[in-house]
């Protein structure tokens, strides 16, 4: 781990983090003359120069491109009603669907109640458009859904995956993590998923340490023996 | 003049025992509890979420909704529960204080949510609300340019007092009692002030001078609050 990630420190809004001209302001601050300003709570990290704000709470707020999982709440004429737990419903039409629908035929596809991985594929002031278009994107069969904050989801992922690599590893489950916040694991056996899901809430009580994908690492190490203990 | 006398012993400039606490309601999307001495004021944020009804919906900005309530057995008398004349003006005058730090213009046709509670009364309870308000919307993960912090200063006869409470409020000796609510982000600028009573032109800015003195303490405690509430290693 760099000494960069070290200095994660939390800030709370009008905060100072950083004076100088050699420091460019990401997401959650401002420049405001030649300081870098929080405009949000959480935790300021910088990264080649740029500081960001890592919120450490709060709703989600849909993004383009975010891969997320739904619940469908409505049938129309054209396509589904689908809830994020965001501010917004979004809409996923009939055409984004990989496969010929007929018009009477959609409940065949997917039902009211069912849930559902889709990408965001576009945010206008009309509302959220998705697709189920693309490689892991479909509905959901099988499995568990657990819900947790949002804003806790970049540290389940992990730097380029290395979180959520480790949990699939050592428990054998496919996890689809939506950026909502919902988190469908789907594994051999029921108690490598309620592993996965202890796992889950286990980061994401810790969300604001830093090294914990060495620290999961040593936890699954530790649930595994005990488990065999509890066999025997 | 000979040393002024609080009732409670506290020096003129003196505020009452602070605390805050973020993260109190678990369902909120955003939460804290503040107090002053007796009175205790919590505060949950709900939202951003779609403006109900439709036609409030400002499709320029983000709206900010505030819903200030006293508990019934916040007072030693029984008070009648639901909004009166008084809770709706002081949740009107919370909005107003709030919204000049709250940075929500790209949340259109959306609402965020406001509850503030008072659990326990001993004046300065629109104060208190301001204070828990300011940091449960930061709380949330609202965009914001700063915090805010709320202080009452009274006069009391002709003595400038800060965070004044029930007893200092019913002060009728002399000139009686003022009480000037003021509202302010840490670098001093207002964004409520509220009077009533009489006082000298040159006594308010004594006063706003004291009110920034007393601001700065608050603020302590609130960036301490929340600091702190994503850190359970530190308890």
């Amino acid at each position: 781990m760099t000494k960069e990630k070290n200095n994660r420190e939390i800030v709370i809004p009008g905060e100072v983090i950083a004076k100088g001209e050699e420091y460019l302001p990401g997401e959650g601050t401002e420049k405001i003359g030649n300081e870098i300003i929080a405009i949000k709570y959480g935790l300021a990290e910088e990264f080649n120069r740029l500081i960001r704000i890592i919120p450490l709470s709060g709703v989600y707020q849909p993004r383009n491109g975010n891969v997320i999982i739904g619940e469908v709440e409505n049938i129309t004429f054209y396509g589904w009603v689908v809830g994020l737990d965001a501010p917004e419903d979004a809409f996923l039409p009939l055409q984004e669907v990989p496969k010929y629908v007929s018009k009477d035929g959609l409940s065949d596809v997917f039902d009211i109640g069912d849930m559902l991985v889709a990408k965001i594929v576009g945010i206008t002031n009309r509302g959220i458009d998705l697709t189920v278009k693309g490689r892991g994107l479909g509905k959901v069969e099988g499995g568990i859904i657990i819900k947790i904050n949002p804003s806790k989801v970049p540290r389940i992922i992990g730097k380029e995956g290395s979180m959520i690599n480790i949990i699939k590893q050592e428990s054998n489950c496919d996890i689809t993590v939506g950026q909502n916040g919902l988190i469908w694991i789907k594994g051999d056996e029921i108690e490598n998923e309620l592993l996965v899901k202890k796992a889950i809430n286990f980061i994401a009580e810790k969300s604001f340490a830093s090294g914990l994908t060495d620290e999961i690492k040593d936890w699954f190490e530790k649930e595994k023996n005990e488990g065999k203990r509890s066999k025997k | 003049m000979t040393a002024f006398k609080r009732l409670d012993g506290r020096k003129p400039e003196e505020t009452r025992k602070m605390e805050a606490k973020v993260g109190v309601v678990p369902n909120a999307d955003g939460s804290a509890m503040f107090s002053f001495g007796d009175t205790i004021a919590i505060a949950a944020v709900y939202g951003p979420k779609k403006m109900h009804p439709q036609h409030q919906q400002d499709p320029e900005k983000g709206t900010l909704r505030c819903n200030y309530s006293m508990l019934s057995f916040s007072v030693s008398e029984r008070i009648r529960p639901g909004p009166s004349r008084r809770s709706t003006e002081i949740s009107k005058i919370t909005e107003w204080a709030l919204e000049p730090i709250l940075m929500i213009k790209k949340y259109p046709n959306m609402v965020i949510d406001v509850h503030i509670n008072i659990l326990q009364a001993d004046a300065s309870t629109r104060c208190a609300g301001i204070n828990a308000a300011a940091l449960a919307l930061a709380h949330a993960g609202i965009p914001m340019k700063s915090l805010v912090s709320s202080v009452s200063i009274g006069k009391l006869d002709k003595q400038l007092v800060a965070d004044v409470n029930k007893d200092e409020e019913d002060w009728e000796e002399g000139e009686g009692a003022t009480d000037i609510p003021i509202t302010l982000t840490p670098r001093g600028e207002i964004t409520h002030i509220q009077l009533d009573g009489k006082i000298t032109s040159q006594e308010l800015k004594e006063a706003i001078e004291l009110a920034r003195k007393a601001g700065k303490e608050i603020y302590e405690v609130q960036k301490k609050a929340l600091k702190e509430s994503s850190n359970p290693e530190k308890k």
